[in-house]
Order: C-alpha cells, then structure tokens, then sequence
C-alpha cells in the first residue's frame, strides 16, 4: 500500500523479535467468534491517478459558484478570500499538528489562537473569547446551556426569527437536558421580534434570551428593548452575530450581552457544503470560568520569556468528566487559524471595506428589484447583506430557469412557512455589472 | 527543533495606515450609511485589526508555524490520536471547485456530486463499522458520542423507556464519554476494570438493571487492549435492555479485522481525523460521523442522503433527532477520509490495522524491561507503560514527554488513562517506518538512564524546544486571554 513503509522482510523481523510468526499471533486476544471473515464491502484500492479522477467526475457533477453567480446566504457566504489564506493554512506544521497538548513544541498554534480570541474580542467588544467551536448554531445551544448553569434556572427564550436551522441545534440540545424554550413571536410587519407581545414571556423564569443580529431574514433587531428586560430580570443576554457585520455594527458588548456567539464561514473559509468553518463563543470576565471549550492564555517560560498555553483546563471533560462546562474536546483551530490570517491581512480598514460594499451591493440589488413590478420588501426593519422579497411566484421554478442561465437565485422560504418569501444575499464579491444582469434576467421571467 | 521563539504578536507588527489586502473599487451608487442603518446600530470605534502588508502576514504566520511539531515534521506517538500520515493528495482533492466551492442550499440537482460523495461515504462507514446506516452530521468525536446518545435516548423515549437513564462507563474511558452522558441528562454508572484491564464482567453483571441505557465502550480500550469478553459484556448489557456504544477512537486498530457491529454493538462513532487520516489542523477541524444498528437508524439526525436509481436526495429519518450541527457536517473533512478508503480498499484497510498493531507491539517488547508494564499482553494499536519507576529519581513522567522533544519527538499521551500510575501512552501508527521506531526505542532508553544519572537534564527539559518548560500554572491563576490594546 502507498503509506505503509515496513517491507516483509521487516515485518518477518519485528515478528521475530517478539516470538511469532505471524501478523494474526497479534489478533490472538480477540474471541474467534467476533474476528471477521471475508472482506470489507468497500471499493478500491485506486491509485493517486484514478482517485483524482474518481474525484474530478464526483465534482462535475456539481454546480459551482466559480461558474454561477450567487445570490445565495442563509448562514453560508459566497466572499472573497485572499489567496494567502488558503496557502498559509495549508502549511504542513499547521496542518498535521494536534491540540497543543505540549506547549512548548505547538507555540505556533497557540500563539494563533491567542490572536485569534483578541480579534474575537475586537470585533465583539467582549473581554474574552474561547479557541472557537463546531459552529454558530452549537455554539448557540452550549451558551443557552451555560446561561442555564450560570443562572441555575432551566428556560430560554428564543426568537421565531433566529436561523431555523439553528433553532433545530438548540431546540435538540436543551430538550436532552430537559431546558424549556419559549419563542418570542414575529412581528410580520416589521420581520423582527415582536416587541408587542413581550410582556407575555416569562422573563422571570429565562436562563436567558437570545438574539440573532442581524437575524434569519438579515434584518437588525431592537437589542435594546430585549436587554433591558431580561437583564431586570436576572437573565443573561445571548447575542449570535454575524462577524462581518461587526465591521460596521455596534459591538454587542455596547449592547450589554453576557455571551456572544457566531459561525465563522464568512471570514475567510470555503462554502464546502457548509462545512468546516468554526463557531466563536465570548463572554464576560465574570463568566470565564463557564466557558465550554479550549482556551489559550498568556504565560511565561522557564526563562520569564512570553509564551501561550491551554489554560483554565479545570473547566474541561478531560478532568473534570461529567462535571464538566460541556463534552466539547477540540476546536477548529485550523478554521480559526485561517480566519485570523484573513482578518489580519484585510486589516482595520480593509474589514471595514468589506462590511461597507455588502451593505452598499446588497441595498443596490435590493433598490433595483423592488423596481420589478410584482415584487415588494418583505418587512420593514433595517438590512445589512441581507434581505427577504415578497412576490407571489413560484421561486422553486424561477430558481431553476436562473440556474440555466448562470446564476444561483436566492434561497425561496416557502419551506420555512413563508410562502411568497425569498431571501437574498450580496456580499462584496458581486459586481454590479453581475447585479444588472441577475435583475434584468430575473424580470424577463417573471413578465 | 532549533528555531527560537521570541515573535511579537501580529498586533504589535501594526503601523497605522498600512493595508495588506485590498477589494476591488465599490462599483454600484453609494447611498449614505445613515440612510441605511439607524446611528443607533452603528460602531463609533473600528475593531483593532492589526495594520500590516501581506508580506509581514505571511512572514508572521510563516515564522510561527515553524514553532509547531506536526506529523510532517517528526514522529508523533501521541496516543489514542493516532497522529498518522495525512496524505497531500487529499488537500487537492477538496480544492476542486466543485466541492470546495458549492453552497448548501443549492438546489439537489445541483450538487449530485456532493450527496454521492455523502451516500457513498455512509455506505463505506457501515460496512468497515458491521452496522447500517450513518450521520455524518457530528463535527468531531465528542460531538459523535453526543449524538449517538441522544439517539440512544430517542430510542428507548420512542419505546417508552424513557426511565432508562444510566450509562455505563468503564473507569478507563475517556473524558468525553462521561461529560456527553452529562450533556444527555444520563446518570454515569463507573463500572471498574479488571486485573487484565478489561471490564469487570462481574462487576457489570451487577450494575445493570432497569434503568440502564446503555454501555459505552472503546474497544481496544485506552490500556491497547481488546477487551475479551466483549461477547458476553454485550449479552449482559443487551439482556438488560440497554445498548452498546462503540467509541471509536481506538478502531485504527481493527479495521477489516473486526466490525463493532457484529460484536454487538449499537452505535458506533469513528474519529475520521484518526482513523480515516484527515489532518488534524492543530486541534481541528475533524469528524466523528455515526453508524448504527438498523433499529436505530429512523432515529439518526437528518437530512441524510438516500438513493433511487442514479438520483441522489435529502430525507429526514422517521424519527430523527433533529440536528445536531447546521447543515451536512464537516463535508471537506470528511471528503477526505472517502478518499482514504478509495485508496486503500478492503485489503489495504485491513494492512492498515496489522500494520499498526505490529509497529505498536514491537515498540512495546522494546521498552517494557525499562518502563513498567502494567498490563503485560499483546497490546492492540497502542500500549500505556507507567513512568512510576522514575519516580525514584526524582523525575516524573512530564519530564520524559518533555525531555522527548530534545531530540525531535513529540510526546506520548501523558496522565492518561487515569488508571495507570504517570501513564504513558504510545500510539506508534502504521505509516511510521522501522527506523523511525528503532530511533525512538534508542531515544527512549537513553532518557531513561540519563533519569539515572543526570535526572536535571530531565526535570529541566526541554532545551532544544523555542521556549523552555511554560509556567502552566501562571495561565490558570491569572487568566490573561487577549492582547490588551496599548
């Protein structure tokens, strides 16, 4: 085989050494009944050449955005991403190490780290950030779960219009240790939380409430009118933000939020299907000692020279077993890695920039179709690089005649419950000239 | 390794005014940013993202990986993590537009491709596993033994069992297994090992009854041993009304070998990034997809792929769980351990396991007139010695790990398990050659007289490493966690 290097000869040796004779003298431990006759259903082997090849005709069967153009969000962003990115990230000693368990011989990914948590508390405001974690959606339901710890009360409050995928991932890890959730309503004027109804919530009894900003339909929330009441009420406020929008948004810290979380796609990872990118998790200074996940903080060496380490480990599954603030063992540290990369070369004013063309690309496409006859704003709130349509249309169908012509139309909310709906996205990576022609392509097929 | 670390962080490379990368010029109509977002929402301050040129970031991080030992870098024994080698072909297989660049929500018939991929992966995963069918949702092992006990839990709610609360963890288990049993609302029952570092079969005969969910096993256990009477621990637990968690941590060993499932268990998860040879990335991103018995698979997180014809489509199980992730899982990870199995195939998975069980029983004789043994049998993938015999030096087994890295290996799995006295646990894998063995094998014996007689060159190791030993416990008592802004 390609990656086992021991020669017969060798093996004979090594067997030797030991007194056998043969590879099954080390199976002897197993009872006759349980070893496996015959061989696995599995295909191959294939060489280099015919596994590339295997591979090639797997991806054309697929449609790409390096071929169509994308209007497509949802929690997955089609943006640009420098090319150093990929190339740095794919070094060998980043790519082949594991959790710094030894950390005088890993300082490099813990020095990442490191710098990876202060962006997170830049761009949140927060005062400490966790190593990163799956993704934004368990990244939510391990900070409701840490608000109930820290709360000891056993109900959240979540809003009808956090992702609905999302809602799933919470919704799953609360039951499974008995947590009640209660939804704060849509306001389908406004397509935020409706503020109308929230004195029928049982504050009192919240964990916490959590916000989605911007949220499902990329709309911004009244933060403010949720923060004072949970906080009046002993609750902690949870935040989940989209990253890129903190180029331009308020940080939630400013906000008064206990815990904040996000999924890192849109800062300098691959689409792939939805994943790997990263989850990211910031709390108070109170609080870091609830945190689930790795932590990296600042030391010294046997010499007083400045180094990185695994701390607060106290907290961890590893010592702690079931006492422990969660099960969660590793990070996404290489996802992490990449986007401090990313958010290093854009830099303090090239993030801005960022920020900056979606909101102004995203309010061009929407301006330019809400021209189209038969088309309306789904809701009134403020946008950011995202927004709903209304049109009484079969999307599905208008999707698949955009796709003939190039382009990925965005994503129809119809299996979400709202029927003449659609969801947009733009981010900086859109021309204009592309946003013309989606419009004028879009217009011809509704006319 | 000789590079010195002594690199400022990337803030402190910052000069105000200077850009790295630039996006092209805006091209629609601007319309004031007032006129878009209420001043209310917007931040007066921008983030303190550092100011540097692409250059200074790609010397920076350049410089900082070179401070990591990796698997491309030299022998990584670290056990029950199987640091094998990750092979390069697989980085530019999932380069491939076509599946690095597809979006989610695209329309299925758009990426037909991807959902092969994933069917054909959860076929593959069943066979090598002897069970049914699989999620591959579950981002890394932790995140598959959640998921394999909430199906566990479905199961037994959907029979009205729901009572049935208890799993049972051997005292050798990993960490994770009790703290994912906490995360379920599961009651940990510790059922102790015995003299052979197997489970106390007594013992367990005992503590199963009517509340038993289940057993969590890994098998070779953390000790490298297969446990013998895995038969009868199925029979008893399955007699009770429970069922067997398979963790799959450890199944380097016994690919083509033995399949979980037809020892009797239930669910099964496997680490990809272990197994399946998917990189590690410096603590992730991996994969901990699950297989289970077709009893259980109506219960499994959905969407997963099915196939009619040469069509491929999304379905939600029966009774699926739910989610435990956002869409598919972990796709370009677990991408490449597909490729894995395609180039290895039925036998070559099976010379994997032999190969790796051979490199680990060898090391062992090697070493076990020096280092205690604690459990002397033929060991599985990996073996645990105990530095105990040290201890009358002066010299712990911390030292040794850090000693190792002096002459360019990384440390074995240290402290773990908690049942071997200053446990050393080495995990040598299949894709290390003969030299590379005997070198460590020398190495190792060497630290070990130089315990003897220069215990210090121990105790005050490393001296080769970019910093010398780290004061861990500075970190913990005053948590410094971020860069604070001059």
């Amino acid at each position: 085989m390609r990656y086992l290097p021991l020669t017969e000869d060798e093996k004979r040796e090594m067997l030797a050494s030991m007194g056998l004779e043969q590879i099954d003298d080390l199976f002897q431990d197993i009872p006759p009944e349980a070893v496996f006759q015959g061989d696995l259903d599995v295909p191959g082997p294939l060489s280099e050449a015919e596994l590339i090849r295997h591979f090639k005709a797997l991806a054309a069967k697929n449609q790409d955005t390096t071929k169509l153009v994308s209007f497509l969000g949802a929690g997955v962003y089609d943006h640009l991403v420098p090319s150093i990115v990929k190339r740095i990230v794919g070094r060998g000693e980043f790519l082949t190490a594991y959790t710094p368990y030894q950390p005088e011989i890993t300082q490099g990914v813990l020095q990442s780290i490191f710098e990876y948590q202060t962006m997170i508390c830049e761009l949140t405001g927060m005062e400490a950030s966790n190593a990163s974690m799956y993704d934004g959606a368990s990244a939510l339901a391990e900070a409701c779960l840490m608000a109930c710890a820290a709360t000891k009360r056993e109900l959240v409050i979540l809003p009808a219009t956090l992702h609905p995928q999302w809602q799933e991932v919470v919704r799953l890890y609360l039951e499974s240790q008995d947590v009640s959730i209660v939804y704060m309503p849509l306001d389908e004027q406004t397509g935020t939380a409706d503020l109308n109804q929230l004195s029928e919530l049982p504050w009192g009894e919240a964990a916490c409430a959590v916000v989605q900003q911007p949220n499902f339909f990329g709309l911004l929330e009244n933060v403010t009118a949720l923060e004072s009441r949970i906080h009046a009420n002993g609750g902690l406020l949870v935040m989940a933000v989209d990253p890129i929008s903190l180029s331009l948004l308020k940080p939630p810290a400013e906000f008064k939020a206990d815990i904040v979380v996000g999924d890192g796609q849109s800062l300098g990872q691959a689409m792939g299907f939805g994943g790997p990118a990263f989850g990211f998790f910031a709390t108070t200074e109170k609080l870091i000692r609830r945190m689930p996940g790795r932590v990296v903080g600042e030391t010294v060496d046997a010499e007083g020279k400045r180094a990185f380490v695994l701390t607060l480990q106290t907290r961890e599954q590893h010592i702690r077993r079931e006492k422990a603030t969660s099960n969660i063992c590793s990070n996404q540290a290489l996802n992490a890695l990449a986007a401090t990369i990313y958010l290093a070369v854009l830099g303090k004013q090239g993030f801005r920039d960022v920020g900056y063309q979606c909101l102004q690309k995203a309010h061009y496409l929407k301006q330019r179709l809400l021209e189209i006859p038969g088309l309306s704003a789904a809701f009134s709130a403020p946008s950011f690089r995202e927004f709903a349509i209304r049109g009484a249309f079969d999307w599905a169908e208008i999707n698949r005649r955009l796709l003939d012509r190039g382009f990925l139309g965005g994503l129809p909310l119809a299996r979400f419950g709202h029927p003449d709906l659609i969801l947009f996205s733009v981010t900086e990576a859109r021309t204009k000239q592309e946003i013309d022609a989606f419009v004028s392509t879009l217009r011809g097929l509704i006319q | 390794m000789t590079v010195r670390a002594n690199i400022p962080l990337i803030f402190e490379r910052s000069t105000p005014g200077r850009r790295g990368y630039r996006l092209p010029e805006l091209d629609v109509p601007e319309t004031p940013i007032s006129e878009l977002i209420p001043e209310e929402y917007l931040r007066s301050e921008a983030p303190a993202l550092p100011e540097v040129s692409e250059l200074e970031v790609v010397r920076h991080y350049t410089q900082l990986s070179r401070l990591n030992h990796g698997v491309d870098v030299g022998f990584y024994p670290l056990g029950s993590c199987t640091m094998k080698y990750n092979p390069w072909v697989h980085e530019d297989l999932v380069s491939l537009p076509g599946l690095s660049a597809i979006h989610p929500y695209q329309p299925e018939e758009t990426v037909q491709g991807a959902l092969e991929l994933i069917y054909n992966l959860s076929e593959h995963l069943a066979a090598i596993a002897g069970l049914s069918k699989a999620s591959l949702q579950p981002a890394a092992g932790a995140h598959g033994e959640l998921t394999g006990l909430m199906v566990i839990k479905a199961y037994h709610n959907f029979r009205g069992e729901g009572h049935r609360r208890e799993m049972i963890v051997p005292d050798s288990a990993h960490g994770t297994n009790p703290a994912s049993c906490a995360m379920v609302g599961y009651k940990v029952v510790e059922v102790p090992s015995d003299s052979r570092g197997g489970v106390d079969v007594e013992a367990l005969g005992k503590l199963v009854g009517p509340n038993t969910a289940g057993l969590m096993l890994t098998n070779p256990n953390t000790l490298g041993l297969f446990d013998e009477n895995i038969c009868q621990i199925a029979k008893i637990v399955h007699d009770a009304g429970g069922l067997l968690y398979y963790d799959g941590a450890n199944a380097n060993a016994i690919m083509g070998i033995v399949r979980p499932g037809d020892t009797g268990f239930d669910v099964v998860h496997f680490n990809l990034h272990k197994t399946f040879s998917t990189p590690h990335g410096g603590g992730g991103p991996g994969a901990g997809p699950i297989v289970v018995s077709e009893a259980l698979a109506p219960f499994l997180p959905g969407p997963v792929v099915a196939k009619d014809g040469d069509k491929f489509r999304l379905v939600m199980p029966e009774h699926s769980i739910g989610r435990v992730r956002s869409f598919f899982g972990n796709f370009l990870v677990y991408a490449k351990a597909y490729a894995y199995i395609l180039s290895h195939g039925p036998q070559g998975l099976r010379e994997v396991s032999e190969a790796a069980v051979l490199n680990a029983n060898y090391v062992m004789n090697k070493l076990k007139d020096i280092f205690e043994l604690p459990y002397d049998r033929i060991c599985m993938h990996e073996f645990v010695l105990s530095g105990a015999c040290l201890k009358e030096y002066g010299v712990r087994t911390l030292d040794l790990a850090k000693r190792l890295s002096d002459y360019g290996f990384h440390a074995p799995t240290i402290y773990f398990p908690l049942i071997v006295e200053e446990a050393i646990m080495i995990e040598p894998t299949e894709t290390e050659p003969k030299s590379t063995l005997d070198e460590f094998i020398e190495v190792m014996r060497q630290i070990a007289e130089e315990a003897k007689e220069n215990p210090e060159m121990l105790t005050s190791a490393p001296h080769n490493a970019p910093v010398k030993r780290l004061d861990e416990a500075r970190a913990a008592r005053h948590p410094v966690l971020r860069w604070a802004r001059q």
